[in-house]
């Protein structure tokens, strides 16, 4: 029987070592998978590459991971903001290294790992300081720049349900990065308020299909409107 | 009032913002970007059914949620919770740029730091030697959709164009921008970098412009 439930979340994320490569969803509150970031904060690991949307916000989450220098490497498009302080501390103490990506070449690179690309054609960023360095092309009248895929150990994503298989489901905005960073990592492992039955969830709807999960656990939403 | 050509002031921001919204076909697809750009949505005519595209996986989103009717699943790019219009869809990320660079995306409305007179943009990076710097979806945008329209003020603090030859800044998008809405006038932008001033406001004369931006601008007002 193929079962991708577990009991905790300390158990999912058990076994991922100092200087692992983790994907991170969400794009603000939605999609983040607040108690996963919160169980890597307690495993004090080391050297940690990051992908995520930001590089953490206030004294929470992902910033605290920041700040406790679990985090070797930040990989996302938009660090600053107002509070990032976490961030900017470190970034400033030359502690942390930044590798800045438009939106759209994060999600495409992501995309490109899980799907088997080597590379791809870009027009985002031509002609920018992003792009120094990088090989270019000319096709059909347009500029484009070679991006390469950003593959991962572990991935870490918020759904709406899930049943055993590791079929998902997503709501509203919360979809964000979810289903290119499960089919980016080699172990996905996912949060989610509600765990189904097999054959519950409407197959015409599921949005990520559970060959890419490896691991569930179940943890409550604090939206009042997942619950509706 | 809607505001038309030699409007004798000169444009507040949400004028500026009025002004795009008049510019937006019925049915057209649009990203909003955040500050000015996002209250275009407050002048668009409901009737017209603009469809309202979030780069974080939305298609028609509907104002900002207050109250009861706030859902942290349901955020725009400025990670504001939001509603949904009738007809709207979700996707995830890698969709919503491949519109965008796609190019089924009509407008994208933004700010800028300066624009070139050939449309380069930049409104990213300040360039200041330890400023951390922050993109987002601000280079996809650039050049994915067909149109960029620019809403900023012609002129800085100290009195300098934002229109410029070329820039100095660090560039967004290339050759992209295809109009900009100031609080004087707006201006149609092409790749070969000729500049036609189509609309003056608040007693400024085309040559008053040619000698704020000390631009060639062709005059196509009348």
């Amino acid at each position: 029987m193929i079962n991708k439930f577990r009991d905790s979340v300390d158990e999912v994320l058990a076994d991922i070592p100092d200087g692992a490569t983790i994907l991170i969803g969400g794009f603000g509150l939605a999609g983040q998978p607040v108690e996963l970031i919160d169980g890597l904060l307690r495993r004090k690991l080391t050297g940690l590459t990051i992908v995520n949307n930001n590089a953490g916000n206030g004294d929470e989450g992902l910033a605290l991971l920041v700040k406790s220098g679990a985090v070797r490497k930040v990989i996302c498009s938009f660090p600053r903001q107002v509070d990032s302080w976490n961030f900017d501390a470190k970034y400033h103490a030359g502690e942390i290294e930044l590798e800045l990506v438009p939106q759209g070449n994060l999600a495409e690179r992501l995309r490109a790992a899980g799907a088997g690309i080597g590379g791809f054609y870009t027009p985002s960023g031509f002609g920018t300081t992003l792009a120094e360095g990088k090989e270019t092309r000319h096709i059909d009248g347009r500029d484009y720049v070679l991006e390469f895929p950003i593959t991962a150990d572990y991935a870490l994503i918020k759904a709406h349900k899930a049943d055993r298989w590791g079929n998902l489901v997503y709501r509203k905005t919360s979809r964000n990065f979810g289903p290119l960073m499960a089919a980016a990592a080699t172990t996905t492992i996912v949060q989610v308020p509600y765990l189904v039955e097999l054959g519950e969830l409407d197959p015409e709807r599921v949005v990520t299909p559970g060959i890419y999960v490896d691991r569930v656990v179940q943890v409550d939403s604090t939206n009042p409107k997942e619950h509706s | 009032m809607s505001i038309g050509h030699r409007h004798p002031e000169k444009l507040t921001r949400d004028q500026m913002a009025e002004r795009v919204a008049n510019d937006v076909p019925a049915g057209a697809v649009v990203n909003l970007g955040i500050g000015i750009p996002t209250k275009v949505s407050n002048y668009l005519n409901p009737e017209h059914e603009i469809v309202l595209h979030t780069e974080n996986g939305m298609l028609g989103m509907g104002p900002e949620a207050h109250g009861d009717d706030i859902d942290t699943d349901l955020l725009n790019a400025g990670k504001l919770p939001v509603t949904e219009a009738p007809g709207c869809s979700y996707f995830h990320h890698a969709d919503s740029f491949a519109m965008m660079r796609g190019g089924h995306l009509d407008i994208a409305v933004m700010g800028a730091f300066p624009v070139s007179k050939n449309g380069d943009l930049a409104n990213w990076h300040t360039g200041e030697p330890g400023a951390i710097p922050a993109v987002g979806g601000a280079m996809d945008l650039a050049v994915g959709a067909k149109d960029v329209f620019v809403i900023m003020e012609l002129m800085t603090k100290k009195g300098e164009s934002k229109l410029v030859e070329s820039l100095t800044y660090p560039v967004t998008g290339l050759g992209c921008v295809t109009r900009v809405y100031t609080e004087l006038a707006i201006f149609d932008l092409d790749r070969a970098g000729s500049v036609r001033v189509t609309e003056t406001y608040g007693n400024t004369s085309v040559a008053d412009l040619r000698t704020m931006t000390t631009l060639d601008l062709i005059d196509a007002t009348e």
